[in-house]
């Protein structure tokens, strides 16, 4: 089997975002499905419990306030007790609830991989050296150890993360990417790792299992998306310092109140007490923060993305440096023909009717798109390699670097590099002009491949037709994409084998602002480590092993879920459809996750203003009537403010829950502008919003007769 | 000319002094703290200190040395009130109480000057000049010395070295504060500001016969007294009174000086971190918040009844009629804004809204533009929060001047932004829960029969805002000259001026270990428009929305009808 057919087979890169800020992967997972909250509400109740309430300063500041208000209404009882407590405890049990929710879909697809987690039945090997299986044995798959030799063969389920050591397979990974169509994996090279629970369809591999029990890649996964070892990132952290700090203030400001107050012959109740503070500390961000960050996560893996760390995603926000392969980021995956050049003499059709010819039965990409170009730009028919009886083909070698094929009327064609086509010429009687040479020197400046293309007739020495334009392929969208990022602040340095002047032609077209040509895994490093010098934030692919170091050393390192177990180990998150240009959908993850942290903040803040509206005459007006002034939205009465303050509270929870989870709209332009956008939707929509809703609110609830 | 023509002649001309001297000035500060030569005064008294002054210190090193400074300075002060009786020219002025002279030390070391004894009454010549007068310069030099290292925390990089605090001191003091001194003394002087070593002058008065008068070398007090932001005056009145403060001229000179340094060190700022931008943005939401918070104040003075009926048409109780209205609110704004508290009219006569209005500017932090130093570093501290609320809705981890604002960094800006509202908050709270001392309130402030009245609350209320800022003005209706205010009030202060000097140094010091991150298209630009309007946004809502349940029960309730 050619290597050409392996690439084939390998799951097919999905298509790029059509829309930076479309969802098409959003298969209903971003969006909150009322079922959703109806089977999170018993998890939302166990996490009640004040050790796990602990965790979050905030919502356990509400969770005591209840505690009291309950106390309160119990001993002495009243409507406005009573409904103060209760809304009290739904705001804890909403903001538990948008925690609960986030983890549910988590859950759902940990079970899913829990399935492919099945007891399996390894044939372990004892010794295994290569062509030289030794005894077998049967053990628990759940006994193997790094190290351990395991023979699987077509039917059985891979028993461990591996890489093959013989032999190749095809492999059924849907278990892990979704993906259902099949993907080759053969020992050395960089499509050798296999993971545990994925079935191989056909053929026979040794694998060397990488992994210790319990902490295989389906393990890892299966974690990850639960949520179990969840840690908070460092910016989740600063801004719960941030809460924390105004709760304690605004604890303050509430507790010293009292004493002012009685002074004043305006004493509060307890139940009054605890709805100002519960309504002035920042309870919409402090219950939506976790659910936020989980979201996060969640994000990624329906984009088939498996982040190792929160940190990393949060990384992937501030990135300033991208390092993209060329190939298959960039660039389509191959060379293709773009022209026909014809030397002085000789006609278009003439030349393109001999490239078709000498590329028929060349099976590469490049081929392909020579019969291609010669179809679509020259008219000619597309013949098949049975409609020319008794041609012979002459594969390309590596010696002789050109192929072609040898017709039955003694017609002979060929094609491939300069120099050798040149030769075969001479050799041929023929004598090349020096204008080939021109053609071939003036394609290769502008970044492409040339590939000379010769003819012989019977009894006539040969002669050069002219050169075929090989070219790469920028993807269609790139530049804007690279425009975008570029607005983003992120600079995209192109990484390629190609030489420097092809390098620099292809950089020049996708719209690049840099690129390493002739890379070397020694030079990625360089550059990696050189511009974090700097205090950048790098990211990049990568899938061989020799990927590895720079992948560890990126701050984002995604590694391709094809690739070797050593790349996979390195960085810090993994590609499951294993396409590269999702990097930049994970930057945009990064930030959106971050956006949504901060506007919700914003607006969190924002509507205190409305509270205090509500709030305050409502206790004071009594000994001063003159604060009814402040009673700005005319609420009925005070009991009846306060409580619509309480409700509306508790209730913003829940409408900003699909929010939380789906991230604030991300649309990539400058920092300004996105400053601007969202001050204005969460910072002045915060301060208006409020007064609406606690104003309509108290239409309702005015009727109540305790709240009269 | 009208009042309000002499009003509005008056802002402009301060506008434009104080723009002029911007550029110099700021300029000039930030060569003070960053250049690298000594002068020959100043290494021979680094020799006597035994200072290297190539040594930079550490965060906590730097802390030490300020703690250090302000310790033996309390001590030194104490001493010297307790024994003023012993000392020459001290005009026969007893000792000073034990509990006084500890609050009066806090008081002036702290920057406050917080005054619970009436100078002309209390204090000789020597307790003046060599007590109060020192810490008068050293507290103000001690604020941008800490500053300056702030703004090394955001210069230096990969370094736990923040300079050497008693270079920066050194040279405030040397390079500053004396040769401005000794230059506005002397211009006071030419404008009729006493000044005088000699015992009481007696002047015979038409009606009264013989009067004795207190004089003392108030015109070089003066200065200091403004230009270092401290507050503390000779007299009792303060700046109202003649000897201090003699015509309109001289108003304006006080007023320019208590603001100058605090308006030019954003200047300095800019200067440092290498970008004026910056510098021009923090001045200007300075320069908002003190030409709003003036504007607000002067419109519910000029419209507010007299109590008096032949205040007429303006609320001119407690106000000076040399300066009227408009020179009356101008200063009182400047004062409390900045961590001054000198006055030259009476905050307790204000009308409510004006009394609440300088209430107001305290619990901003004093931050517009705050005392010498300390103003930057608390709005740069609420820069800090604005960054990282602002920086995360544009997509980043939040960064400010390069350097990210982490969980450490946060937790000493949380911790700045939280030390301040809780002392005022805790001590008012406390005061108002016991019941002696609440005696404290004025009676003339009670309603009917003593019943509470929210003028009462308010004097308590803009005490501990006025101690614990620093600022040392006062609502003139409370007495507290008692063991428990003495204390309560000393503590305060101290708290107010020390507690966030650890956050800013340790966040400093965080900010110093970082590595740059360089500025991209996607970086928050901290110097525009709109991040000013955001810290604005900040300071006025995260600051000021934790005053507004008191000020509901004092100010408001009594502005309100």
């Amino acid at each position: 089997m050619s290597s050409n057919t392996l690439t084939e087979a390998a799951p097919a890169p999905r298509a790029p975002q059509q829309k930076p800020g479309g969802e098409p992967h959003r298969v209903g997972g971003g969006f909150l499905d009322p079922k959703m909250l109806w089977k999170s509400l018993p998890d939302a109740l166990k996490k009640l419990d004040p050790r796990v309430m602990m965790k979050n300063p905030v919502m356990f500041v509400v969770e005591v306030g209840s505690a009291l208000t309950t106390y309160e209404a119990i001993t002495k009882p009243s409507v406005f007790a009573w409904v103060i407590t209760v809304w009290l405890w739904l705001t804890v049990v909403f903001a538990n609830l948008a925690e609960a929710v986030a983890e549910g879909r988590g859950k759902a697809q940990a079970a899913t991989l829990r399935k492919a987690k099945t007891t399996t039945v390894a044939r372990k090997l004892a010794s295994w050296s290569p062509g030289n299986s030794g005894a077998e044995s049967e053990v628990a798959g759940t006994e193997l150890t790094l190290g351990d030799f395991v023979v699987v063969e077509a039917g059985q389920v891979i028993p461990g993360d591996g890489d093959v050591v013989e032999g190749v397979a095809s492999v059924d990974e849907s278990a892990i990417t979704g993906e259902s169509a099949p993907v080759i994996r053969e020992s050395g090279g960089d499509r050798s790792a296999v993971t545990g629970g994925t079935k191989v369809l056909s053929d026979r591999i040794v694998v060397k299992i990488t992994s210790k029990p319990g902490e295989t890649f389906i393990d890892r996964m299966i974690n990850l998306v639960e949520g179990a070892n969840r840690q908070k990132t460092p910016n989740e952290l600063a801004l719960n310092v941030l809460l924390a700090s105004l709760t304690i203030v605004f604890l303050l400001a509430v507790v010293t109140l009292q004493p002012m107050a009685t002074w004043a012959g305006a004493a509060q109740s307890l139940v009054v007490m605890v709805s100002l503070l519960v309504a002035l500390i920042p309870t919409t961000i402090g219950a939506l923060l976790s659910a936020i960050g989980i979201a996060g996560m969640d994000r990624l893996v329906q984009r088939n993305v498996l982040a190792m760390s929160g940190r990393a995603v949060e990384a992937a926000g501030d990135i300033n440096t991208l390092l993209l392969d060329k190939t298959g980021t960039i660039t389509l995956g191959n060379r293709q023909a773009s022209e026909f050049v014809p030397v002085a003499g000789v006609d278009k059709d003439a030349l393109a009717d001999a490239a078709q010819l000498s590329s028929l039965s060349d099976e590469t990409p490049e081929g392909r798109s020579i019969v291609v170009l010669a179809k679509t730009a020259y008219g000619l028919r597309e013949r098949h390699t049975g409609e020319l009886t008794g041609a012979e083909f002459v594969p390309f070698t590596a010696q002789t670097r050109m192929s072609g094929v040898n017709l039955a009327d003694g017609h002979e064609v060929r094609k491939g590099a300069g120099s050798a086509v040149m030769k075969w010429v001479r050799d041929n009687g023929g004598h090349p002009t020096e204008e080939v040479g021109q053609l071939v020197d003036a394609i290769s400046g502008a970044g492409g491949t040339p590939l000379v293309v010769a003819e012989k007739a019977p009894g006539q020495p040969a002669r050069t037709l002219g050169v075929i334009h090989l070219k790469d392929v920028v993807k269609e969208g790139i530049r804007e994409r690279f425009a975008e990022l570029r607005q983003m602040g992120i600079k995209t340095v192109m990484i390629t084998g190609d030489n420097p002047l092809t390098a620099k032609a292809i950089a020049e077209e996708a719209g690049v602002d840099d690129f390493l040509a002739e890379a070397t895994p020694e030079d990625k490093m360089a550059l990696i480590k050189k511009e974090q010098e700097g205090g950048k934030l790098v990211a990049m692919t990568g899938d061989g092993t020799n990927d590895a170091p720079a992948l560890a050393q990126a701050d984002v390192g995604v590694a391709m879920n094809t690739g070797t177990s050593a790349a996979k180990e390195a960085g810090n998150m993994v590609d499951l459809d294993s396409n590269p240009t999702k990097l930049i959908e994970i930057v945009e993850i990064g930030k959106q996750l971050l956006i949504t942290r901060g506007s919700l903040t914003t607006f969190s803040i924002a509507n205190d203003v409305a509270k205090y509206f509500a709030i305050i005459p409502a206790m004071f007006s009594v000994v001063y009537p003159g604060l009814h002034v402040l009673n700005i939205m005319g609420l009925h009465s005070a009991k009846s403010a306060i409580t619509s303050a309480i409700i509306f509270n508790a209730l913003i929870i829940i409408g900003l829950i699909p929010l939380a989870l789906r991230g604030v709209q991300y649309k990539p332009s400058s920092a300004s502008a996105l400053l601007r956008r969202n001050l204005l939707i969460y910072g002045a929509g915060g301060l208006v919003l409020p007064f609406i809703g606690i104003k309509l609110i108290d239409l309702v609830i005015q009727f109540i007769p305790g709240l009269r | 000319m009208s009042d309000t023509w002499a009003g509005l002649l008056q802002v402009a001309a301060l506008v434009l002094l104080l723009a002029v001297s911007y550029r110099p000035l700021g300029d000039y500060m930030a060569h003070i703290l960053t250049t690298k030569k000594h002068s020959r005064v100043e290494k021979v008294l680094y020799k006597t200190m035994g200072v290297d002054p190539e040594a930079d210190q550490t965060w906590g090193t730097y802390l030490r040395s300020v703690f250090a400074i302000s310790a033996v300075g309390v001590l030194l002060l104490y001493t010297l009130l307790r024994v003023q009786h012993h000392l020459m020219m001290a005009l026969g002025m007893p000792k000073v109480n034990a509990d006084l002279a500890y609050n009066t030390a806090a008081s002036f070391v702290t920057n406050t000057n917080w005054q619970n004894y009436s100078g002309e009454n209390t204090l000789g010549y020597v307790a003046q000049a060599t007590g109060l007068a020192v810490q008068n310069f050293v507290s103000a030099s001690v604020g941008i010395a800490v500053v300056a290292t702030l703004i090394r925390g955001f210069t230096r990089n990969r370094t736990d070295r923040l300079g050497n605090f008693w270079v920066d001191l050194t040279r405030v003091l040397i390079r500053l504060m004396l040769p401005f001194s000794i230059v506005f003394a002397v211009i006071l002087v030419a404008c009729g500001t006493v000044q005088s070593l000699g015992d009481h002058m007696t002047v015979v008065h038409t009606i009264n016969g013989n009067q004795s008068l207190y004089t003392g070398g108030t015109a070089s007090q003066e200065v200091i007294k403004l230009l270092g932001t401290n507050g503390g005056g000779i007299f009792n009145a303060n700046s109202s009174h003649p000897f201090e403060n003699p015509t309109a001229f001289t108003n304006l000179i006080e007023i320019y000086l208590l603001l100058v340094i605090g308006f030019a060190l954003p200047r300095t700022f800019g200067k440092m971190v290498g970008s004026h931008k910056q510098g021009y943005t923090i001045v200007s939401v300075m320069a908002i918040i003190w030409l709003g918070s003036l504007i607000f104040s002067t419109f519910f003075e000029v419209h507010h009844h007299g109590i008096n009926l032949a205040d007429g048409h303006a609320a001119l109780e407690g106000k000076e009629s040399r300066f009227g209205i408009p020179a009356s609110t101008l200063f009182m704004t400047s004062t409390t804004l900045t961590s001054t508290g000198a006055v030259n009219s009476w905050h307790d006569s204000y009308s409510p809204f004006g009394g609440g209005a300088a209430m107001f500017n305290m619990m901003l932090g004093e931050i517009a533009p705050g005392g010498t130093g300390s103003g930057l570093y608390g709005i740069l501290i609420l820069a800090i929060v604005t960054v990282f609320i602002a920086g995360l809705m544009v997509g980043r981890t939040p960064e400010y001047l390069g350097k990210k604002i982490r969980p450490t960094e946060m937790k000493y800006a949380a911790l700045y932004i939280l030390t301040t509202p809780a002392v005022v908050l805790v001590f008012t709270g406390l005061a108002m829960a016991l019941k002696g001392e609440t005696a404290s309130i004025s009676s003339g402030n009670l309603g009917p029969n003593g019943s509470p009245s929210p003028h009462g609350f308010s004097e308590v209320l803009y005490a501990f805002t006025s101690m614990c800022n620093n600022n040392g003005s006062a609502f003139g209706g409370l007495s507290g000259n008692t063991h428990w205010w003495n204390t309560a009030g000393a503590l305060a202060m101290m708290f107010g001026r020390f507690l966030p000097m650890i956050w800013v140094l340790a966040l400093a010091g965080s900010l110093a270990k970082q590595k740059p991150v360089p500025e991209t298209e996607g970086t928050l630009k901290t110097a525009s428009p709109l991040f000013a309007g955001m810290l604005l946004g900040t300071i006025l809502l995260v600051v000021g929305l934790t005053y507004f349940p008191a000020l509901s029960l004092g100010p408001l309730a009594e502005g309100l009808h």
